[in-house]
């Protein structure tokens, strides 16, 4: 893309494009190629600003990528994942935006031969005027066959201030597929929150506990998944 | 111990408690009996000051360290009342001779100050579990009142103490807050959890509601090995005659339209049993 998008671009319909335009042109993606039957196992955390990543899985490869996107006014990450036949590929992310932050995540996942697996889960967090997002689309190429994809999106909001945008899609060229796909936006448990304080926790001691227990899990098995539950428990810490 | 004067509050606008009255003195054992929707379990949420439980009239005044102000458990040890004087809480606690306004006090200061709410719908949490919050839980309430965190290896011990006071399995303590546990796990776990945080007075909503009659006697059990002594006291919130053969009442109160309409001892709640609330409440 040569121009600077605008909101009528679905994928930037989001983003914070007065942030973009100081990051405009963007270097090219990355692309990461993960040859057939191989294993690639990575973890981001990103530092803020626009990271695009091309993934390609060839034949039974399979990848496990961990993301977190807390950090800067803007941070996008955008993967644009191939699948080809038998591949397996597994995004686990946490987004946290406070203040005026933008958070977003754009997923295209292309099935494009049979048998693949994508399994997306995606835990975000916005307070005072933040913004999550994710953007989606998982698209099943005519003759993917026996596609199995999950896209499993819950968001949390601190405050009626911020904003959580989740917006899965399909776009499915087979017949015989399993696209399940889920998304949540709620706020902290009221009665939760009482329990926990009739037992002497302050109420931003009890928050973090439970913002803790939301996210829980997602960084488990993470190629570094100690110096990422670290960083997000730093910036929860930050948001009660 | 507490004395509340007058009480009125409301629930999503409506009047449930109109004009309740009732002090309770260190050592004493009151039981509160009454109809459903009579005003009950709203009593011990205002008292434990739930938002969405709004006071319109009267107050509410804790005295937590009664007779023996600095000696005990929930005050300032000696040795950081001298090097680190006191906190906020503590100063106002402090002074006993007024007592605390509890209607003033955020839930974790009530809780700090020696409260203990037992649920009678105890919350389930998924993703935290009960060792880890507790710990939490207690050692906040330890550094209000200027008192040093626990480790992690008492705290354990004494968890460990208290689970096997209810013949819970430690096991389950490890597990998310009452998630999947049964009706009668659930009141246990809150008796545990009320031996591991050792209060000055235990409201308790129904804690006998969903216990077989194995579970009620450990539970009953429980509830005076951890509450009865002189400087504590007990507000015992229930339906039925039965806990009250295991925890004895020293008054017995009838809760109706939001207010005690009836106080006796413990042949109270017998009568009630034999001839039910409505022959009683005519004649009151
Ligand atoms: N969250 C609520 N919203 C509206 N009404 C409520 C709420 N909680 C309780 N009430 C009403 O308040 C009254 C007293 O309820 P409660 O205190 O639970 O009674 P009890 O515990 O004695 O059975 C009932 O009429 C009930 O319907
Ligand atoms: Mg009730």
């Amino acid at each position: 893309m040569i121009a600077l998008p605008t909101r009528r671009d679905e994928a930037w319909r989001y983003a914070d494009l007065a942030a973009l335009e100081a990051l405009w042109p963007l270097p090219a993606p990355a692309a990461i190629m993960v040859p057939a039957g191989d294993t690639l196992s990575r973890a981001i955390a990103s530092k803020g600003g626009v990271t695009q990543i091309e993934l390609t899985l060839g034949k039974g490869a399979s990848a496990a990528i961990h993301l977190l996107n807390g950090v800067g006014d803007y941070g996008r990450i955008e993967l644009d994942v191939r699948l080809y036949e038998g591949a397996d590929f597994t995004l686990d992310a946490v987004q946290l935006a406070s203040g005026e932050q933008t958070m977003e995540i754009v997923t295209t996942v292309r099935h494009l031969e049979p048998n693949a697996k994508s399994r997306q889960t995606m835990r975000a967090i916005a307070s005072v005027k933040g913004t999550v997002s994710y953007l989606g689309k998982v698209a099943v190429a005519r003759g993917a066959q026996g596609t199995d994809s999950v896209q499993d999106v819950k968001s949390m909001l601190l405050d009626r201030t911020a904003t959580a945008n989740a917006k899965p899609e399909l776009e499915i060229y087979a017949d015989d597929v399993q696209c399940a796909h889920g998304a949540t936006v709620g706020e902290l448990d009221a009665g939760a929150l009482f329990y926990l304080a009739s037992r002497g926790l302050p109420p931003a001691n009890a928050k973090k506990l439970m913002l803790q227990a939301f996210v829980a899990g997602v960084f488990d098995g993470a190629q570094d998944d100690e110096t990422l539950t670290s960083a997000a428990l730093a910036k929860l810490g930050e948001m009660v | 111990m507490l004395q509340i004067n007058n009480l009125h509050a409301t629930v999503a606008d409506k009047p449930i408690l109109k004009g309740l009255s009732l002090t309770i003195n260190p050592g004493e054992i009151h039981a509160i009996m009454g109809p459903n929707g009579a005003g009950k379990s709203t009593l011990a949420y205002t008292l434990g000051g739930r938002p969405g439980y709004e006071v319109t009239g009267g107050e509410v005044t804790f005295y937590p360290r009664h007779c023996e102000e600095g000696q005990i458990h929930s005050g300032p040890t000696r040795q950081s009342s001298a090097e680190q004087g006191d906190s906020g809480l503590l100063r106002s606690a402090r002074n006993d001779e007024n007592g605390m306004d509890l209607l003033d006090m955020d839930p974790h200061e009530r809780a700090a100050s020696g409260l203990f709410l037992g649920f009678q719908y105890p919350v389930e949490i998924p993703g935290i579990s009960n060792v880890q919050f507790l710990r939490e839980a207690l050692n906040a309430q330890r550094k209000e009142r200027g008192e040093e965190p626990l480790s992690g290896g008492d705290f354990l011990k004494l968890a460990k103490e208290k689970a096997a006071l209810l013949k819970m399995d430690m096991e389950m303590l490890k597990r998310p807050v009452n998630v999947g546990f049964s009706g009668g796990e659930k009141k246990r776990n809150e008796m545990v959890q009320m031996g591991i945080l050792d209060p000055r007075l235990a409201i308790l909503d129904e804690t006998d509601s969903g216990l077989d009659i194995d579970a009620l006697k450990v539970v009953g059990e429980g509830i005076n090995a951890i509450m009865r002594t002189p400087e504590k006291a007990v507000l015992l919130i229930t339906h039925y005659q039965r806990l009250l053969d295991y925890v004895q009442p020293d008054f017995v109160h009838i809760l109706a339209d939001g207010r005690i309409v009836k106080t006796g001892g413990p042949e109270l709640a017998k009568q009630l049993e034999a001839e039910g609330y409505d022959a009683i409440m005519e004649a009151a």
